[in-house]
């Protein structure tokens, strides 16, 4: 019996914690045993099962770019009991990481292409690490333009990061609050990412785009994508069904035949189209 | 496969030696009216003239609580003790009937289909299973519908087929089996040639499960879910006593600074199965429930892992305890 317990957690240790906005945190995490950091891997769309020991675990993406080595990151809301217990600890703490789960975005398929990120709210650290991982790769890729918004502008994560994309020449990068969520000294718009995004306008001639957000923002988004001409196989998205396991064996991200944690979470919309769409 | 005969006496003879090897023997015991799966030291224990124990026998290779690691917190740092395989014991089963043992086969294709379950593989590798045909059934048992049969030897380490006068046709069906026939080989008789077919009970066939998953494939919109799950109480007994079910939720038991994570059984039955810490829930109603229960069984598990997720024991219409019934279920589907 030589395999390995895959409900074992790697431990890791919280090199940083970042305050991102209210209730919401950037733990940057390295592994404590080397030769497990060295065998590691992943790719862009990834996720983990996070554990607060003494607690449980959560399912988060990968919000790190696997072309950043020696480290993972995750971004959380603490809501429940795991990311309740997550927000007790502190730098230096050992938590738990199981991973990388789930398949990837087809990021090597995109080169040559522009690319369209639409994000709402905390939907922006699973596309973060897809990002990134473009940026890091910016000759591979045409324009690349980020439409991302948020309740209001407190909500609004890697506001340090937003700063640098927004100086980037190479990325168009639009921010929007919802009406009342802004500032005085607000510049970005102010509108429903829908909205904004039939505003900006993208292309669809040789783009992709890849949209991440609550159900409702996205429910609105393909409507609006599909008008500017968008085929459903140029738009990705990743689903966040309830996930135990992460190996296809609990039953309970299973959307039609399909389970989230093994064959997405990245997926297409056209597959999406053969998924009954009230499962998730 | 190799055919043996063993009389009532070298039966008594084969299980005393089972039991001495220091292998654990589970068997059906009745206790307070139940007849059920316990641990076992003589055959006398044993219960006789039942139909089917209410929980199946799924617990000795997936237990309903399970630990899967353990673990120590000091100071901020964690310590992690791993599951040890050398503490699972040698394991036979004895008496498990066919459709129990044909429920081995979907719960090995699901925790094996990709990511390998080290905890089920080595309960599995430890456990023999010595399965007795069926000679008696009732209105709930359909194993012939789903591809099994009372006689079927799916998952079978050794099958006995009783004979009226206490003895038993054997059929050592695995290396397994032959090891278990080597505990006791002289209690063994050669084969007297018996056909085992006329000491089976006659379980009719009463639907075609291919024409149920071709109906299931587009029954996704059906009012069918609504009507038949309308006094469903999502209670999940279904799913506790079914031999194939294997849905599990992880928990951490922690007390202080020390503590288990262990998986425990659970159900796609109940409501909050599938609830998000949003508060969105997919599966929001118990007819979506319903249809998942279904349709997982009946056609996401044959497309996905070539297995039906039902073998036919009927389990889940005798535990209702609305008086839901699978296969009236399953006819009515298959008929729409």
């Amino acid at each position: 019996m030589s395999e390995q317990n895959i409900y074992l957690p790697y431990l890791m240790t919280i090199d940083k914690i970042i305050n991102e906005a209210p209730g919401v945190r950037t733990f940057r995490l390295k592994f404590q045993n080397e030769e497990e950091a060295d065998a590691f891997n992943f790719k862009a769309g990834q996720f983990g099962e996070y554990s607060a020991f003494g607690e449980g675990e959560s399912t988060f993406c990968i919000a790190s770019s696997p072309t950043r080595k020696g480290y993972i990151e995750c971004t959380f809301r603490e809501t429940g009991r795991v990311t309740t217990g997550l927000s007790k600890l502190e730098e230096g703490s050992t938590m738990g990481f199981r991973g990388p789960f789930g398949n990837t975005f087809p990021i090597d398929e995109w080169k040559g292409k522009n690319l369209v990120f639409i994000a709402g709210g905390i939907a922006l650290p699973p596309m973060r690490c897809v990002i990134w991982n473009s940026l890091d790769l910016r000759e591979n890729f045409k324009d690349i333009t980020i439409v991302y918004g948020a309740k209001s502008v407190n909500d609004l994560v890697y506001k340090h990061e937003l700063n640098e994309w927004e100086e980037r020449p190479d990325v168009n990068l639009v921010t929007t609050v919802d009406p009342g969520g802004e500032t005085p000294d607000w510049k970005g718009e102010i509108g429903f990412v829908p909205a904004i995004v039939e505003k900006v306008a993208p292309s669809p001639e040789n783009t992709i785009v890849i949209v991440c957000g609550p159900p409702i923002m996205i429910k609105f988004t393909f409507p609006v994508l599909a008008k500017l001409g968008f085929k459903d196989d140029q738009i990705y998205t990743t689903l966040e069904n309830r996930m135990k396991c992460g190996v296809g064996k609990c039953g309970r991200c299973n959307v039609g035949k399909l389970y989230v944690c093994k064959d997405g979470p990245v997926f297409s919309k056209k597959q999406l189209n053969s998924i009954p769409a009230e499962e998730y | 496969m190799e055919i043996k005969y063993i009389s009532k006496e070298g039966l008594n003879e084969w299980f005393s030696q089972i039991v001495k090897s220091g292998k654990r023997v589970y068997a059906p015991v009745r206790e307070r009216g139940q007849v059920e799966f316990k641990r076992v030291q003589a055959l006398s224990e044993v219960a006789e003239d039942y139909i089917q124990t209410t929980q199946s026998i799924k617990s000795s290779v997936f237990p309903r609580a399970e630990v899967l690691f353990s673990f120590e917190k000091e100071n901020g740092k964690v310590a992690v003790e791993d599951f040890n395989p050398d503490a699972v014991k040698e394991t036979v089963l004895w008496k498990v009937h066919p459709c129990d043992a044909a429920g081995f086969k979907p719960l090995t294709a699901i925790f094996n289909w990709d990511y390998k379950d080290k905890l089920y593989n080595t309960h599995l590798e430890k456990t023999t299973l010595v399965t007795f045909s069926c000679a008696k059934a009732d209105n709930s048992c359909f194993c012939t519908s789903v591809n099994g049969g009372p006689g079927n030897t799916a998952g079978s380490d050794v099958q006995l087929t009783m004979m009226p006068e206490g003895g038993a046709i054997v059929e050592i069906l695995t290396p397994k089996g032959e090891a278990l026939i080597q505990l006791a080989v002289s209690a063994f008789e050669k084969d007297k040639g018996e056909d085992k077919s006329k000491y089976l009970v006659d379980v009719p066939k009463v639907f075609d499960v291919e024409e149920i998953k071709a109906r299931l494939a587009t029954a996704f919109d059906s009012p069918v879910w609504k009507e038949q799950s309308e006094r469903c109480l999502g209670c999940g007994a279904c799913a506790f006593v079914c031999p194939t079910c294997a849905c599990f939720d992880i928990q951490e038991d922690a007390h202080g600074s020390k503590g288990k994570r262990i998986r425990c059984w659970d159900a796609c039955g109940f409501s909050l199965f599938t609830l998000h810490t949003s508060g969105h829930n997919p599966r929001a109603v118990q007819s979506q429930r319903w249809r998942q229960r279904i349709l997982h069984k009946f056609s996401y598990m044959p497309d996905r892992l070539s297995v039906l997720g039902c073998t036919g024991c009927g389990r889940c219409s005798r535990a209702c305890p609305v008086d839901m019934n699978i296969l009236e279920h399953l006819i009515s589907i298959a008929k729409k």
